[in-house]
């Protein structure tokens, strides 16, 4: 009797093991079936490489953002971040006409800036990372809009003085927001940061100091400077993220990377289970990308009307982070 | 035979499996109201779970507990409380809320379950009760103060005062000494006689054997989920207590030492640190073990930080052969050749979600690295196999998470990182704290083996026993300071504790 008990609690733990390792992945598969059944194109090369497209900008933001929570960190200002990069990249080709090099780069500069303030302000003031980096978002936003002067940039817009801008936004730059550029860079980045993650000394010592920053400390990792490196990081990522975004719509829009703050946080976080990792990785985040993804495009085939979309979305949000988070009960 | 049984607490064959483990296996115990029952094991020997069955925290156990004779049925928290059952567990931070005031912690019990329909707390009536739980035990702590600001004895103080708000006629005691100074472990005992005085039953869990001959009556040792011994503590001897626990003839439980210490290798002068160190000066030769002696709170933490520039940089010098340091940050320290084993093993010394693998290598990663960064798993499992082997840590392999290993186990991962980093100067704080016998014999041996090979090794510990038996030389530290400098071998631990609690000597 008392033999039984213990071999079906072990039972249960495995099935839960199980379910907390491959749930999220179980889930996708699950709307993928349930989608395919239910359409006629959701299986389609088309629309999975739709799929992939739509959410690679979130990828590539949550991929930057998983960086941050790696060390133990949380970088809320990634969203903002993109809106910068993709103001300072389209005025760079608009107002200023310069070629597609110089733009990429200072949209680029512009992130260092804002991932090495942010490492500084939670470095230095050890104040909490979410609080300090909520913070910055509204700085950065505001830093945003101020270069933007509060409106959207675009080709032949009227500039404050009357005329209209002359530059034009090159084509090799629009490519990098089309199929398959747009894809191509989102799956490198994931691909670099998960082995950037996993498989070098700098990753480990990441992980290291998000599971125990005083005894990574005392373990002789100089803490801040990882730190530092994460925040950058992040900010780099947001920063490609905002650039792609840019090249996809073709102007900057106002606070165009706001919206895709969210989706990437609950990427992100949907990604810790991804296979038992329990950890913030960059295999997850996809995985999570992906999740959500699917979601709302089968939600748009099923012609679930739009302002509904987000009631779905909440609702299978709240089951992947319950299995997610139910195993710190144990 | 009823009569007999009146102030009995009885638990009979007392049964619980975790999957995977049968953590207890027909315990017998039994504790007498108006005693002190020493409850005696070695880590994982079943002691807590038993006191968690009694406590009703876990319901499925098989066996039965009578009180008075009369079987109590206990399979939730409250039965236990309606059964006059309370616990102090060791970590009193859990059962606090740290912004409230000491009354309102005190008088919590009655907070949450007799305001019956009242809505609003009486300020007046709440300080007044709360102040008389205290006086009635002699404890003075200032009811409007916040939990937060109150030292951890008096946190333990306003436990027990919230166990007597109710009808308590058992209090466990879960290893209640083990952070405490001599001086407040004093007092504690102090109420704990006064308590038994009133008739209540105290269950006492400690490492620490020799405190138990001073409060407690009755004792019964477990091993292996099994209670192997009982009886009245005065029939036993330290000897006998461990032999039983350990269930194999003890030999000497210091490791016996040849070598002679060489040159001096490690040099500290004049070491200060704001308030928290005030002057220290110490060296140490190579292949010496320097203890670190000083009641809790004198500073001896403090300083091992400072050496290690865990606070920054501090002023005064460092050398080591000579060669002046700059020490300020554990990374430049780590770089030097140094290395600590910090006090709060699992807040400071290990990364428990990590496994054995990643923890044992931390500290000398770039080693186990191709062009520079990539890792190579084989290398680290190499080196950390032969580690976990040599230091007989307890794990099914080198993946386990560390979270899943024994305190004692937890503390040779801590140390064995070091031992991969082959440092100069080996700096162990209180590296026995909250370990089981046989782990601590297996530390200090891997103490002397780090002196045997050369090492410098300097030993933090407020355990005399432990001083006298490992250390070459030893410093005294007292409010910050070191005060004094002793040959082991020409002292005593009276000397010791005498300069330790701000004697001068002769």
């Amino acid at each position: 009797m008392k033999v039984k008990d213990t071999a079906a609690a072990l039972r249960g733990f495995r099935l839960f093991d199980w379910l907390y390792k491959y749930g999220t992945l179980l889930t996708i598969l699950l709307l993928i079936v349930i989608f395919w059944a239910s359409t006629d194109h959701f299986f389609s090369n088309s629309n999975l490489i739709n799929i992939l497209r739509s959410i690679s900008i979130v990828t590539i933001i949550a991929t930057g953002l998983t960086v941050s929570l790696a060390v133990g960190g949380f970088d809320l200002s990634v969203g903002s971040t993109a809106s910068i990069a993709c103001a300072v990249a389209i005025s760079m080709f608009v107002w200023y006409g310069q070629p597609l090099a110089i733009g990429i780069a200072a949209a680029l500069a512009a992130c260092l800036v804002v991932g090495l303030a942010n490492a500084m302000l939670v470095t230095r003031f050890k104040i909490q990372d979410m609080l300090m980096t909520l913070a910055t978002m509204f700085v950065f936003q505001g830093l945003a809009l101020t270069w933007s002067r509060g409106a959207t940039i675009s080709e032949n817009m009227i500039l404050p003085s009357g005329d209209f801008a002359t530059g034009k936004i090159p084509e090799a730059f629009r490519l990098l927001g089309r199929v398959p550029w747009i894809i191509v860079i989102m799956l490198v980045v994931v691909l670099a940061a998960h082995l950037f993650l996993n498989y070098t000394k700098y990753g480990r010592y990441m992980y290291m100091i998000g599971g125990n920053p005083e005894a990574a400390k005392l373990s002789g990792i100089p803490v801040n400077r990882y730190r530092l490196a994460a925040y950058v990081i992040s900010a780099l990522l947001a920063g490609l993220g905002g650039i792609v975004l840019g090249a996809r719509v073709g102007s900057a829009e106002v606070n165009a990377g706001a919206p895709y703050l969210m989706e990437a946080v609950a990427a992100a976080f949907i990604g810790f289970s991804v296979l038992g990792s329990g950890k913030p990785n960059a295999l997850g985040t996809f995985a999570g990308a992906v999740l959500i993804g699917v979601l709302s495009n089968g939600l748009i085939m099923l012609s679930v009307p739009y302002y509904a979309m987000d009631i779905v979305k909440g609702g299978v949000l709240a089951g992947a982070l319950a299995i997610t988070y139910i195993r710190g009960r144990h | 035979m009823e009569r007999k049984a009146e102030g009995l607490l009885e638990m009979r064959g007392i049964s619980i499996a975790f999957p995977g483990v049968q953590a207890l296996d027909g315990a017998d115990f039994t504790a007498a109201a108006g005693r002190a029952h020493a409850l005696i094991g070695a880590n994982g020997a079943g002691k807590s779970t038993l006191m968690k069955v009694l406590a009703g925290a876990y319901g499925h156990y098989t066996g039965e507990i009578r009180i008075d004779g009369r079987e109590a049925k206990i399979r939730t928290p409250r039965d236990a409380k309606a059964h006059g059952i309370q616990v102090v567990y060791q970590e009193v931070d859990t059962a606090l809320v740290p912004n409230l005031s000491v009354s309102e912690n005190i008088m919590m019990e009655k907070l949450v379950h007799e305001m019956k329909g009242r809505h609003t707390v009486r300020w007046g009536e709440l300080h007044r009760e709360a102040q008389e739980v205290l006086g009635r035990l002699e404890v003075g702590i200032p009811t409007r103060k916040r939990v937060a600001e109150l030292s951890l004895a008096e946190k333990q103080m306003v436990l027990i005062a919230r166990a007597m708000t109710t009808d308590c006629r058992f209090l466990i005691l879960d290893e209640p000494t083990a952070p405490l100074s001599n001086a407040e472990t004093e007092r504690l005992f102090r109420l704990v006689r006064l308590l038994k005085s009133r008739g209540t039953g105290i269950i006492f869990i400690s490492h620490r054997l020799p405190e138990l001959y001073e409060i407690c009556e009755d004792i019964t040792i477990m091993r292996d989920g099994r209670v192997v011994a009982r009886g009245e503590l005065k029939d036993w001897t330290q000897q006998q207590i461990v032999e039983r626990m350990l269930g194999s003839k003890w030999e000497g439980q210091f490791p016996r030492r040849t070598n002679t210490p060489g040159e001096v290798v490690f040099e500290a002068k004049d070491i200060r640190d704001g308030d928290r160190v005030k002057g220290a000066s110490l060296f140490i030769r190579a292949g010496e073990i320097v203890g670190l002696a000083g009641l809790v709170g004198a500073g001896k933490t403090e300083l091992c930080r400072a050496l290690f520039g865990a606070t920054g940089p501090v002023s005064g010098e460092i050398r080591l052969h000579g060669r002046r340091l700059a020490v300020g940050s554990p990374f430049d320290a780590v770089r030097s050749g140094l290395a600590l084993v910090p006090e709060e093993r699992r807040r400071e010394g290990v990364f428990v979600e990590e496994s054995v693998t990643a923890n044992l290598t931390v500290a000398t990663l770039p080693r186990y690295t191709r062009l520079g960064a990539w890792l190579s798993a084989a290398r680290e499992r190499l080196a950390a196999g032969d580690i976990i082997g040599r230091l007989g840590v307890k794990t099914p392999s080198g993946a386990a998470r560390v979270a899943n290993l024994s305190g004692g186990n937890q503390q040779k991962v801590a140390i064995g990182k070091w031992l991969l980093a082959d440092a100069e100067v080996y700096m162990f704080d209180e590296p026995t704290k909250g370990v089981d016998v046989g782990a601590k014999r297996d530390i200090y041996e891997l103490v002397a083996e780090l002196a045997a090979r050369g090492k410098c090794v300097l030993y933090a510990s407020s355990e005399l026993p432990e001083i006298m038996g490992l250390t070459d030389r030893v410093y005294v530290m007292y409010d910050g300071r070191i005060v004094r400098e002793l040959e082991t071998d020409r002292t005593s631990e009276d000397e010791i504790m005498l300069y330790s609690t701000g004697g001068t000597g002769v």
